[in-house]
């Protein structure tokens, strides 16, 4: 098929490896369970929308409004989750970010499933503006250009501020609570805060991601945030590499290319057993991940520990 | 921690203690439903409420009978079965192509019950035994469940579609009594329920294999010690977990009338939140759980706009989990 269909993949790996580097830092290098990305993802996504639309906010002020409260959903679910054990920690970020769908799906301000329509004005601007650059050098037809030129920036600034976090003390401090919690706390290390400041980073990051699925799809619904997408992520994160950054932009290129790559073939199959396809060739990725190289492509078996 | 064990040492010690009243919490959650329950005829009067109670109870009944399975799960192998959901999807679909098949409807049901149950330990032989054999860790079994409920949502979503179906009984009919309406579905539904709610409690308390599934559940170790087939009460809790997940969805297809194969992951949480309500392990405890949960989403509709119903589990579950981890007849926590 065409490159607009090529560049809409690279879109989705992008954003979704924004998403995932959230799991990673938390599920990868500190040992939490969380399953809660698919919330944070859409509390981002719809201040974004919410706040341009109804309080004609400024899309990029939206935007750190949207991070802000990401965190602030992460430090409620932290202060609240994070003395659960590990099991319990998951089921309970689950809960939180169904609660979230649930509330957006039925709650007034969100207008449910009508969705939030009209927010990527500025965006449009920018986006128009780059695409007159780009057509000087012959690839002004591309109109997803521009996102994937952003999503893509932004995943690889963030991922590189990601890993020069990593080699610092405040790194090696995660990694020492992933491998024993009891040592590191011994240390004098404050454990607590420091799953606290994972937890609120991955939110920040999955507000990101949502601000760009906001600019993807153009309007916004309560099932663009199922916590099947928080699963995905993880199909991302085991697939690339556990524990390892360079896995999750691996991970994601590999993982949506086999997703969106279904679509080519022509099969006798109805649009719906294609889609149901789709999802059954992730469940059975997972699966067979968890069995065959549970550390994934790029991972190292002997960082793969989460604690009970 | 103040289990009843606890309390009940408590009143030996001090038989007549300085005035200070101290409850067992399945007492203090009897008497939190009757407080509960007389604060909303109080307000709403005798008939809604009553209404909303018996409409609680067909939920309880196949939130119950879908959380044992989990819990017993839960329990015995540690693992979070993020698949048992869709378990009772394939109880209702199950049931569905039997009937196709021209099987009367009852026999189409507990062919479902059976089929399910052997779906049910097939995932424990191809996935579960051998992640356990290679020792995988917490994460690895978490993507599992996931990886199998997709597998099992979506493959029933392939051959079935996703359009909502019904299993084909009479839905119109109901029966009124007093002031309760209620569909002749949901009133079988009920009784069902019930019955096979207190079934299965005896059956746990008095069969061998009950007994053994209860002390394997609490504690793995010395149930092993005491000779116990570790192997066979793991099939057999796995096939008893499938056959009654498709009895719990065969019910919820019966009472709701209508539904998708995507009714087991909405129920999930709700199926969670019963089994940490009644404490993990413990299967009189989710069946109490599951009353528990079906009365307090459907209460909850005479205060809310019925819509909030699942998350009013939700926000049980989340609850259960920070104030009371190990549930009502749960123990303190053991150090293993």
């Amino acid at each position: 098929m065409s490159v607009d269909f090529w560049i809409n993949v690279g879109v989705l790996a992008g954003i979704y490896g924004i998403f995932t580097l959230g799991l990673q830092l938390n599920a990868g290098f500190i040992g939490l369970l969380n399953f809660g990305q698919a919330g944070f993802m859409a509390i981002g996504a719809y201040a974004v929308g919410l706040l341009v639309v109804d309080f004609g906010w400024s899309l990029w002020l939206a935007l750190l409004a949207g991070i802000l409260l990401a965190v602030i959903g992460g430090l409620f679910v932290g202060i609240s989750s994070l003395r659960l054990r590990s099991d319990h920690f998951a089921i309970a970020t689950i809960a939180f970010a169904e609660i979230v769908r649930y509330v957006l799906q039925n709650a007034e301000f969100s207008g449910g499933n009508q969705g939030v329509l009209g927010y990527d004005e500025e965006w449009r601007t920018l986006s128009d503006w780059a695409l007159a650059k780009l057509a000087l050098i012959g690839l002004g037809d591309y109109t997803q250009l521009p996102l994937f030129i952003a999503v893509w920036l932004a995943f690889l600034v963030l991922l590189a501020v990601l890993i020069v976090l990593q080699g610092t003390p405040w790194g090696r401090v995660l990694r020492g609570i992933r491998e024993d919690e009891d040592a590191t706390a011994a240390l004098g290390k404050n454990v607590f805060a420091y799953k606290l400041q994972s937890l609120a980073i991955a939110a920040a990051l999955a507000a990101v991601a949502g601000f760009f699925v906001a600019l993807n799809v153009t309007f916004l619904y309560p099932s663009v945030f199922d916590p099947t997408f928080t699963f995905f992520g993880y199909a991302m994160l085991v697939l690339g590499g556990f524990a390892s950054y360079g896995g999750v932009v691996l991970g994601g290129i590999l993982f949506w290319t086999l997703l969106e790559g279904t679509r080519l073939f022509d099969t006798a199959l109805s649009a719906g057993q294609q889609a149901s396809l789709r999802f059954i060739i992730v469940g059975f990725f997972l699966l067979l991940l968890s069995r065959l190289r549970p550390q994934g492509l790029l991972g190292n078996r002997a960082e793969m520990r989460v604690r009970p | 921690m103040a289990g009843s064990n606890e309390a009940g040492k408590a009143d030996a010690l001090q038989p007549h203690g300085a005035g200070t009243l101290r409850l067992s919490r399945p007492v203090l959650l009897l008497l939190v439903i009757v407080v509960l329950f007389a604060a909303l005829v109080a307000l709403y009067g005798f008939d809604a409420t009553a209404q909303a109670t018996v409409n609680g109870l067909v939920a309880g009944g196949y939130l119950g009978l879908g959380a044992i399975g989990l819990s017993l799960i839960l329990g015995i192998l540690k693992l979070v079965n993020f698949a048992h959901g869709d378990l009772l999807v394939a109880g209702a679909y199950f049931t569905i192509l039997f009937g196709w098949l021209g099987l009367p409807l009852v026999v189409a049901m507990l062919f479902a019950m059976i089929a399910t149950a052997a779906l049910a330990v097939l995932t424990e032989k191809v996935v579960w035994q051998p992640l356990r054999q290679a020792g995988a860790g917490t994460l690895q079994l978490f993507l599992s469940a996931i990886g199998l409920a997709l597998v099992l949502r979506f493959g029933i979503q392939f051959f079935a579609g996703s359009q909502v179906r019904t299993l084909g009984a009479d839905i119109v009919s109901s029966i009124t009594i007093g002031p309760i309406h209620l569909g002749t579905l949901q009133a079988v539904a009920l009784v069902t329920g019930l019955v096979v709610m207190a079934v299965v409690g005896l059956a746990l308390r008095f069969t061998g294999i009950g007994k053994e599934m209860r002390a394997f559940a609490d504690n793995r170790a010395l149930a092993e010690v005491s000779g116990i087939n570790t192997r066979r009460i793991i099939d057999v809790t796995w096939a008893a977990s499938g056959f009654l997940a498709a009895l719990a969805g065969i019910l919820y297809a019966v009472a709701i009338g209508s539904f998708n194969p995507n009714f087991g992951v909405t129920l999930l949480l709700s199926l969670f939140a019963a089994t940490v309500l009644g404490g993990i392990g413990n299967a009189y405890g989710a069946l109490i759980g599951g009353l528990v949960i079906g009365l307090s989403q459907e209460w909850s509709t005479l205060l809310l706009n019925a819509r909030w119903k699942p998350a009013v589990g939700f926000a049980l579950l989340i609850l259960m989990l920070l104030l009371m981890p190990q549930g009502i007849f749960g123990k303190a926590r053991r150090r293993s």
